[in-house]
């Protein structure tokens, strides 16, 4: 009697520490980020890039239309490659293109969108980083792609052709 | 005289420096539990990245705003995820990882209580 309860619970025993690794070895236990979220932007304060004038999430996202936020800055490597594909994205008239100017120095960001050219039709300060986490984002360049003030995605990294083609798909 | 003058000196900064040094406390205690996301095996009070330094702004606000350890936490599960505690709390995700051991110590105790003190 003794030995069949050992051995039954043993049995039972390895079968659940199996059946915990199996499900373990099928996800992945490399970290990745919830991209296809639809959350609320959130709200916040922030500063005008050219004026100065404060700004809260109303005054720049409207509902019923399509915005592309863009986390960017001048010392950020990734964000001059992907400039180009912002600035073709912009000839879009469906799309509103925002910028987030990352932990910034003013001059080098001025002198920046004179090299490159401006896809933005609004640009505001964030100096402290603390506006990208009310984001949730994690650095630069990050994009969200906003529709009716909701995140529609989220593209962690430089945009690249593939990505602006699913923009252009999701916006039609 | 100067008692006095010395009373009302404590008087006036023991309650301000008491309350900073708790908040430090705090902060450190939160930062120490957030992960930098961004980083390889750090928490955010170890990592002095962009990532990790915004979050301390954010956290250094969130408690001058009066918010508790637990409401900070939610606020950052909200942002970025549970991934981002390095305590996560008891879910449908992580029962598993909590009940696990209290089920082999009472499965232990069993076999001890069965196979030592019964045969007595």
């Amino acid at each position: 009697m003794r030995n069949k309860i050992l051995s039954i619970s043993v049995f039972l025993f390895f079968s659940i520490v199996f059946v915990i690794f199996f499900k373990g070895l099928k996800e992945t236990n490399i970290y990745t980020p919830d991209l296809d979220i639809k959350k609320e932007i959130p709200f916040f304060h922030a500063k005008d890039f050219y004026t100065g004038k404060k700004l809260n999430t109303s005054d720049i996202f409207k509902l019923n239309q399509t915005y592309l936020l863009n986390i960017w800055s001048s010392w950020c490597v990734p964000c001059r490659k992907e400039h180009p594909l912002l600035l073709s994205l912009n000839e879009n008239k469906k799309i509103n293109i925002i910028g987030m100017n990352y932990k910034d120095n003013k001059i080098n960001a001025e002198k920046f969108l004179k090299e490159l050219g401006n896809p933005y039709k609004r640009v505001f300060e964030d100096l402290e980083g603390t506006i990208a986490i009310e984001w949730g984002a994690y650095g630069v360049p990050e994009t969200f792609l906003i529709y009716n003030n909701k995140i529609i995605r989220k593209y962690i990294g430089p945009l690249n052709l593939n990505i602006i083609e699913e923009i252009k798909l999701l916006i039609k | 005289m100067n008692i006095l003058k010395i009373i009302i000196i404590i008087f006036l900064i023991y309650p301000t420096s008491n309350l900073k040094a708790e908040d430090l406390e705090m902060k450190n205690k939160i930062t120490k539990n957030l992960r930098c996301l961004i980083c390889q095996g750090q928490s955010v009070y170890d990592s002095d990245s962009e990532f990790a330094n915004s979050l301390k702004i954010i956290v250094d606000k969130k408690i001058n705003e009066g918010l508790s350890e637990d409401q900070i936490y939610e606020f950052f599960k909200n942002k970025y995820g549970e991934w981002i505690l390095y305590d996560p709390g008891l879910n449908k995700n992580t029962y598993i990882l909590w009940l696990l051991p209290l089920l082999i110590f009472l499965a232990g105790g069993a076999i001890i209580y069965n196979s030592f003190i019964v045969k007595k």
